[in-house]
């Protein structure tokens, strides 16, 4: 019992030492002049943001294979998705066309409202059942009434493009790591770093690459929504039962049948949720693509927020939700379907086994030759809209004028006791100091390769010159996580015992969690003004939601013979849900804790667009001044910082387990 | 973009008609790519000046871009038209591109842009001598809030845009904070909060601009501003310090790459011909903005009252 006693003693006296150098470095650093080990001196900086950019240049404008220009090849890339993006675009949105701009003429005009609805909603009964075809049916119909239909078309248009080419991109490159040990090793880091730098970061490069338009925002949501699919190919493919392998190899299969007709249908399932994952990124997406000239949905959340319409920004941003419901369930619909089930009829006609396409093929072609002299057939009326008008801006004057003291104090309160000391922690710590504390940490939690991995990008983030920034990012996070954890685990434990109240914050989180965050930026900045608690509070509702989904699953999920087992020896309910329920749910409440550091890191950049000091803002004015180097330097401190946090947290959790014998310890 | 069937095929078979008499004395069918940013002054000249193009014939594309990147599809012939280059926010990034050569600043828009520190009128009461910077520097505690306090609370614009204002406040010894907001929408979601409380506030306004026209409220004059005040410390009020002036004024002008004027020399002559001015702009976008008109209608109108004027400037 000695040496735990004394390594505790040792890990007490470190903390300490950090606390008292936090709260002391700065004077004494400047007593002894030794000013460096708090602020990293410029000149000692890597110019690698120079390097980046020069880079970036030469690949546009002289680099080559043979004759072939780098920019040529990427400009026909960008030619090759072109065509089914107008295409597509063409058949929902603005009919299919000869010619360009006003002397075009309109060869078919684009499927009609009521096409569009009956047919996903038919999508919706073929994939499951009619409840399915109502909800999704009601959802589009949502997009007419609140007259969004003509942008959801276009953001509709772009899933349709984006998720085919991510969810195949993301199955070879999945199947070639599967195949390749030594791919898949060199793949995952790559992965960790699409998932984690900032699409801002990588926007302006894209744009230099693919030209300004839709298709350099399809290209940037493909990039940020593969990465789940290669993980769950990978996953998937590794999970199949070996006897299905080895029925294959006594077949007598090709290296080609193997994959294509063993491997691939027996993972099907677990493959659906991976291009479900996509569906969902690329929808999360939309505001940011429009920003680089995707227009649709994101477009008019963007414009309404600009002259301050905050009823428009939501109804648009609503609709972005509606729309990621409706294909979210019926992409999980199709997942669970069994594809094997037999026809019944086989002898039938083609009309009896495909009532639903002989009826929306009818439907398509009434409406087409009646709409010519019905008008509303075809394109929903402007009359006949709805919208929710001033409400929204009435209440927010409302809590402004009569609660704006409150507000105030909420924040003033936050501010003193929570920020500013926590500012202050960060940025009065020597680096060297952190450096050093990250990997003792890392050592202790996850032996020396944590300790490696730590330290490495640790020293990386300060001789790119990004430490300070880097210190105000983890500081505004820090605050973040440790509000949505406070909030989100006792709700997420809360709702896991209460199925009403389950319920009721299901829908809250799924809402939160695809409303994109302009829609709630400004309205936060009107009642909190600019500052860090503003940026606090936009991260906080974006990442809640981990925590909360986390929390309540880790306790659903344990054992009732566990919970029997406490009530049987007189536990009370308190005593059950602390003695029992939240120490077995820890290792799931960490993970929820882990992705919100995630998904709070990813807000980083957002908040920059209500004036924070840290690595977002560096990397938002990189995107503004087209300036490749520094945005891609502070969007990989900003993957460090996340990188650091995943090992760091993933490790800790595995301890847990293993404590509670929920794991085997190693071997 | 809600066109009934019906009235579109007539539409269209005007238009065809039209198009092929049209098209054949234009230089070039290949579309030329105006870039749209996402406030509505900008959309609004934007679309006027493609609406004016396509009339002589011309065809046009919209392309969404950011407004300091869209300098490098300029560059390289992927846009071909910038509408609103501002003389305050955009001088720099246009230099640096004319200098290169591929891009060219064809003339102002007759536009003149504004940019300066602004007070809802209500504060008038609070601090006597304004719109003088004195009478702001005298009274700034009155903007101070929990956060800046002693000192008062300046929203600046964001920090991209330049504007040397935590210079001029240490210049002209003010004791303002300058607080950055990150986007514009955040910046005039803090004057609307501010003004429905009749609270103290400060910040960066510019014009054209719909805020103006909704808020009641003036610029604060600072001394006039001069090149040489911004580069000299000797030159200004405070004999140490350079910035010690206020913002400069100017035109708002249209770039666009350097090979339009070979490809299409008509569209050329008619964007060097295009000239606007600040009130029918104001008036245009206080209409999308407040009155909540749809930009399509506010364009069509001001091209069908104005039509000898866009005429001339295509030479019809």
């Amino acid at each position: 019992m000695r040496k735990p006693a004394l390594s505790t003693l040792v890990w007490i006296g470190l903390c300490l030492i950090t606390l008292v150098l936090a709260q002391y470095g700065k004077t004494w650093s400047k007593s002894l002049d030794i000013g460096w080990i708090i602020k990293y001196p410029s000149w000692w900086v890597i110019p690698i943001k120079d390097n980046i950019s020069n880079g970036m240049k030469w690949l546009i404008e002289d680099a080559r294979i043979g004759s072939v220009f780098f920019i040529d090849i990427t400009r026909s890339i960008s030619w090759l998705i072109e065509q089914p993006y107008l295409l597509v675009k063409g058949f929902l949105s603005v009919g299919l066309l000869d010619g360009v701009g006003r002397n075009a003429t309109q060869i078919l005009p684009p499927l009609s409202w009521i096409v569009v609805i009956s047919g996903i909603s038919a999508l919706g009964h073929y994939a499951k059942d009619w409840k399915l075809a109502v909800l999704v049916g009601s959802c589009f119909l949502y997009l007419s009434v609140f007259g969004q239909w003509d942008s959801a078309m276009i953001t509709l248009a772009s899933v349709i493009i984006a998720v085919p080419l991510g969810a195949i991109g993301g199955l070879l490159l999945g199947i070639t790591a599967y195949k390749h040990p030594r791919f898949d090793r060199l793949l995952v880091p790559v992965l960790d770093l699409m998932q984690t730098i900032p699409i801002f970061a990588y926007l302006v490069p894209i744009l230099f690459m693919f030209g300004f338009g839709a298709v350099s925002a399809l290209v940037a949501t493909i990039i940020y929504a593969m990465p789940p699919m290669v993980r769950i190919t990978t996953l998937a493919l590794r999970n199949v039962p070996p006897e299905i392998c080895d029925f294959g190899v006594m077949a007598g299969c090709t290296e080609r049948q193997m994959t294509w007709k063993i491997l691939v249908p027996s993972a099907s399932q677990s493959l659906m949720l991976g291009v479900n994952q996509v569906i969902m990124l690329s929808l999360n997406m939309v505001i940011i693509a429009s920003m680089i000239g995707a227009g649709g949905l994101g477009f008019d959340v963007l414009a309404a927020l600009r002259r301050l319409d905050i009823g428009g920004g939501f109804e648009a941003g609503i609709a972005i939700v509606v729309l990621a419901i409706a294909i979210d369930r019926l992409s999980q619909a199709i997942a669970r379907k069994n594809t094997n089930t037999h026809r019944e009829h086989q002898d039938a006609s083609w009309l009896k086994q495909h009532p639903r396409s002989v009826i929306i093929i009818v439907i398509l072609l009434v409406t087409f030759f009646i709409g010519q002299l019905l008008p509303f057939l075809q394109t929903w009326p402007e009359a006949w809209t709805l919208t929710t008008g001033t409400i929204w801006n009435d209440t927010i004057k409302y809590l402004n004028i009569n609660h704006f003291d409150q507000f105030e104090a909420v924040k003033i309160f936050f501010l003193t006791y929570l920020l500013l000391p926590l500012k202050r922690f960060f940025l009065g710590l020597p680096w060297p100091w952190s450096i050093a504390m990250l990997i003792a940490l890392g050592w202790r939690i996850g032996g020396w390769k944590l300790a490696l991995l730590n330290g490495a990008l640790s020293v990386l983030i300060l001789v790119t010159g990004m430490w300070t920034k880097a210190m105000i990012t983890v500081y505004l996070c820090g605050a973040a996580v440790v509000v949505s954890s406070a909030i989100g685990i006792p709700i997420g434990i809360w709702a896991a015992l209460n199925t009403k109240v389950g319920r009721v914050v299901g829908v809250v989180i799924d809402t939160l969690q695809t409303l994109p965050s302009f829609v709630y930026l400004i309205p936060v900045v009107m009642l909190f003004r600019i500052g860090d608690f503003t940026a606090m509070v936009a991260i906080v509702l974006y990442a809640l939601t981990p925590a909360v989904r986390y929390a309540s699953h880790g306790i659903r999920n344990i054992k009732p013979e566990l919970i029997e087992a406490g009530i049987v020896s007189g536990c009370t309910p308190r005593q059950l849900l602390i003695r029992i329920r939240l120490p077995l749910a820890l290792p799931e409440i960490l993970l929820g804790i882990n992705q919100t550091i995630m998904l709070a890191l990813s807000m980083v950049v957002i908040t920059a667009l209500v004036g924070t000091r840290d690595l977002g803002q560096e990397v938002y004015i990189a995107l503004t001044k087209a300036d490749t180097g520094r945005g891609i330097v502070a969007g990989l401190a900003i993957a460090f910082i996340a990188i650091i946090a995943d090992r760091t947290i993933s490790a800790s959790a595995k301890h847990v387990r293993q404590r509670f014998g929920m794991e085997a310890a190693h071997g | 973009m809600k066109r009934p069937i019906a009235k579109l095929t007539v539409g269209l078979m005007a238009s065809l008609m039209l198009s092929t008499a049209a098209m054949a004395d234009v230089e070039s069918t290949d579309p030329i790519k105006l870039t749209l940013h996402d406030w509505s002054g900008q959309l609004i000249n934007t679309r006027i000046m493609g609406s004016i193009l396509e009339e002589a014939g011309y065809n046009i594309e919209y392309v969404q871009a950011d407004y300091i990147a869209q300098f490098a599809g300029l560059k390289t012939g992927d846009l071909h038209l910038a509408m609103e280059i501002w003389e305050t926010t955009g001088r720099e990034a246009l230099d640096e591109a004319t200098a290169t050569g591929k891009v060219v600043n064809i003339g102002e828009t007759g536009l003149q842009a504004i940019e300066e520190w602004w007070y809802p009128l209500y504060m008038k009461e609070q601090c006597p001598g304004l719109p003088d910077w004195k009478a702001l520097k005298a009274c700034s505690e009155k903007f101070a809030t929990t956060e800046t306090a002693p000192s008062g609370r300046y929203v600046g614009a964001p920090v991209t845009w330049g504007g040397f204002d935590d210079e001029r406040v240490e210049a002209l010894d003010m004791d303002f904070e300058v607080v950055h907001a990150g986007t514009d929408a955040a910046l005039f979601a803090e004057l609307e909060s501010a003004y429905q409380r009749k609270a103290p506030i400060v910040l960066w306004v510019y014009v054209p601009h719909w805020a103006p026209t909704k808020y009641e409220g003036e610029f604060v004059e600072f001394p006039p501003y001069s090149k040489a005040c911004y580069t000299d410390a000797a030159v200004g009020v405070n004999p140490n310090a350079t910035y010690d002036c206020g913002k400069p004024r100017g035109p708002i002008w249209k770039a666009s790459w350097s090979g339009l004027q070979e490809k299409w020399p008509g569209a050329h002559a008619a964007i060097s011909a295009y000239k606007i001015n600040n009130a029918e702009m104001s008036d245009m976008v206080a209409d999308v903005d407040l009155n909540g008109i749809k930009i399509d209608a506010v364009v069509k109108t001001w091209m069908d009252s104005n039509q000898a004027r866009w005429k001339a400037w295509i030479g019809q």
